[in-house]
């Protein structure tokens, strides 16, 4: 059983809408967290350090910050293969994110899952699936088996706008809202499906009026604002939590980087792309820290030091960390002993 | 094997499965049952497999949207938080709009994960012509899951087996897939009353002989049986292996009956192409090339959709006489 009724984090149940100032601080070190490590993902991988397929999350950070403030490790998580900042924020260790993504047996893993698979159940993080639109369904089983407890825990399933699209997600959103479940569907619309703009994909304006179409409450937030995401996440996890069923919650936001590493990103107009990182949500949300909320610089200053340590030391324990023995090639394929 | 010393009673096969998930349920709370019309107020499954579960057991058992990528998704999440679901998908036809579930989760979640995510979902899933259901409600597709590493398959030939390998499957720590040919359902046989347990992976001798190897699974494997009484008259002494579980696949059993009677014939359902009667024939020449008196001869359907008309779809199935004609090839 992954359920932890000792973790004292999931018994937060009081879900104020705006954050006190541990968790603006809290939510300033994830978002730090997220974007030094994508930074550090595709220095390395330019500079031909590392090799992997790598789906930058840069731009998305505050969803992710904003989400796990409110989720603990008896909570549910399931991502996508873009989804290095929600499994931070979801509470797995930098470590074991570094060993994973460079295939290391030392990952939670055991280097088999890999960047598109990470998954670690001491802290939630359920699955991360490479397929888009498949985790809902499956959030769908999570929820299920969180109500049939009782225990209080809940599942959140996050995917990008291209998700909306898919058979599985219709699927998913009519059984939770059918059977209450308490799921919160995360959908961080990113405006590009693969290579695709979202207008030239979706039907609707909004991803979030789907919801009606399911009698599922449906919201749009800025996915930019951590304090905004952090009082829609408020909203929805505290309603999956009392028994009120799911909610969809589209995060506006916007991908800086191409579908994968590497992507030339021809389909994406330049000055679309510069006017984004322009308005970088972590720079933005560091400022705003400082002008609204008396943080002081030496104090953010000393959180992005301890966290670019922390970096540091996650890449040297992955590079010093062995791959998986050649026996691991015929392991977990079945429980028990080798059966392939 | 017969098993012996143990109190019998004589059931269909739809009521044997029911005895296995009642059994289960009623065991271990921790077993959920979900998938299209499976609760009570919507007839306790098509087959009435499920009949009086939901009132017994409430939350724990559910009927479904037509939804059939929900339905394994939600069986999986539900399988990884710690519970043992037992997801129906009315006809193996329908796997066909869940295969994303199946072969890229299902299957493969406890590998990805390096062992972190268990997947303990059981699958139950009709299949089989012989009803004038057509192409689409008809097929046999157990190779299509055979080739996906991480799944289990079984099907059963009869009812007592029908109740100890869901018992198994409901109760392994892997997903299992379990094809119950529809042609079984009704069809009455001795159950063993009580909790009954077969091993997934053990084959079963039907009947013994020495001079060719029938390897059959599910509803064919009692037409090899008849086919082997019609050989008997001509002389022809054939042995009967019922596989029972496809994967694992009781090798051992296969390989000791052919070395001994160096002749073989597999038979099934399905097509012949890419079907595991290729898949066996290979394994024997591989391993029994220097033994085998005579190529290996596969018995099953011409590489065509179910046909409708009672006479074409009679054409598309193996028969007893089409059996027994594979075995004439290499044992005259």
């Amino acid at each position: 059983m992954t359920t932890k009724s000792t973790d004292t984090k999931d018994r937060a149940a009081v879900t104020p809408t705006s954050p006190d100032r541990d968790a603006l601080r809290a939510m300033f070190e994830m978002t730090t967290t997220i974007k030094q490590t994508d930074e550090r993902f595709r220095s390395m991988l330019g500079s031909g350090a590392v090799r992997l397929t790598y789906y930058s999350p840069r731009g998305q950070e505050c969803i992710s910050a904003g989400f796990g403030a409110h989720l603990g490790h008896a909570d549910y998580c399931v991502t996508t293969y873009r989804g290095l900042h929600d499994s931070l924020a979801k509470g797995v260790p930098l470590r074991k994110v570094w060993a994973e993504f460079l295939g290391r047996v030392t990952g939670p893993c055991k280097g088999k899952g890999g960047p598109m698979h990470l998954t670690d159940p001491s802290v939630g993080l359920m699955v991360t699936t490479g397929i888009v639109g498949a985790g809902l369904p499956i959030a769908t089983g999570l929820g299920w088996a969180c109500k049939l407890r009782d225990a209080g825990n809940v599942t959140i399933v996050n995917f990008g706008d291209g998700a909306t699209n898919i058979g599985a997600f219709h699927e998913a959103m009519n059984l939770a809202s059918i059977w209450q479940l308490p799921v919160v569907f995360v959908c961080q619309n990113n405006r590009y499906g693969e290579h695709s703009r979202y207008e030239a994909t979706t039907s609707v304006d909004r991803v979030s009026e789907r919801g009606r179409a399911y009698s599922v409450p449906g919201v749009t937030v800025d996915g930019n604002d951590p304090e905004a995401v952090y009082a829609a996440a408020a909203v929805a996890v505290q309603r999956a939590r009392s028994g009120g069923g799911p909610t969809l919650v589209e995060c506006i936001t916007y991908r800086f980087w191409g579908h994968v590493f590497g992507d030339d990103m021809h389909y994406m107009p330049p000055e679309e792309r510069q006017a984004a990182m322009d308005a970088d949500p972590v720079v933005l949300y560091r400022q705003h820290l400082i002008d609204e909320h008396q943080f002081t610089e030496d104090e953010l200053a000393s959180i992005e030091a301890t966290v670019v340590a922390q970096i540091d030391d996650a890449v040297e324990f992955a590079l010093s960390s062995p791959p998986p023995s050649p026996d691991e090639l015929l392991t977990d394929v079945y429980a028990g002993e080798v059966l392939t | 094997m017969t098993v012996v010393d143990v109190e019998v009673e004589r059931k269909s096969t739809a009521e044997a499965l029911h005895d296995a998930l009642a059994l289960a349920m009623a065991k271990d709370s921790t077993v959920l049952v979900l998938g299209e019309d499976v609760d009570d107020d919507s007839g306790g499954g098509v087959f009435h497999v499920t009949q009086g579960l939901s009132t017994l057991y409430g939350p724990r058992v559910r009927s479904t949207p037509i939804s059939e990528q929900a339905i394994v998704g939600a069986a999986i999440g539900a399988a990884i938080a710690g519970f043992r679901p037992v997801a129906e998908l009315m006809l193996i036809d329908f796997f066909a709009v869940a295969m994303d579930q199946i072969t890229n989760h299902l299957a493969k979640l406890r590998y990805m994960s390096g062992g972190k995510t268990a997947v303990p979902v059981t699958i139950r899933t009709a299949a089989g012509a012989g009803m004038q259901f057509g192409a689409q409600h008809s097929e046999m597709l157990e190779a299509w899951l055979t080739h996906v590493p991480g799944l289990k398959v079984v099907m059963p030939s009869n009812p007592a087996d029908a109740k100890g390998l869901l018992t198994a499957s409901i109760f392994d720590d892997d997903p299992v897939i379990f094809i119950e040919p529809s042609l079984l359902y009704f069809k009455k046989g001795p159950v063993p009353v009580g909790e009954h347990l077969v091993p997934i992976g053990k084959g079963d001798i039907k009947r013994s002989g020495s001079d060719v190897t029938l390897i059959s699974y599910g509803p064919e494997v009692n037409l090899c049986l008849g086919a082997a009484e019609d050989l008997a008259a001509e002389g022809i002494d054939a042995e009967v292996i019922d596989l029972r579980s496809l994967v694992p696949l009781d090798e051992e059993l296969v390989l000791v009956s052919v070395a001994k009677t160096r002749r073989a014939v597999v038979v099934h359902q399905a097509v012949r192409r890419g079907g595991v009667g290729a898949e066996l024939s290979c394994l024997l020449h591989e391993r029994l090339w220097a033994d085998l008196a005579a190529p290996v001869v596969r018995v099953a359907a011409p590489n065509t959709p179910v046909p409708y008309a009672a006479d074409l779809e009679r054409a598309f199935l193996v028969d007893k006489s089409r059996i027994a004609d594979g075995v004439r090839q290499i044992c005259n």
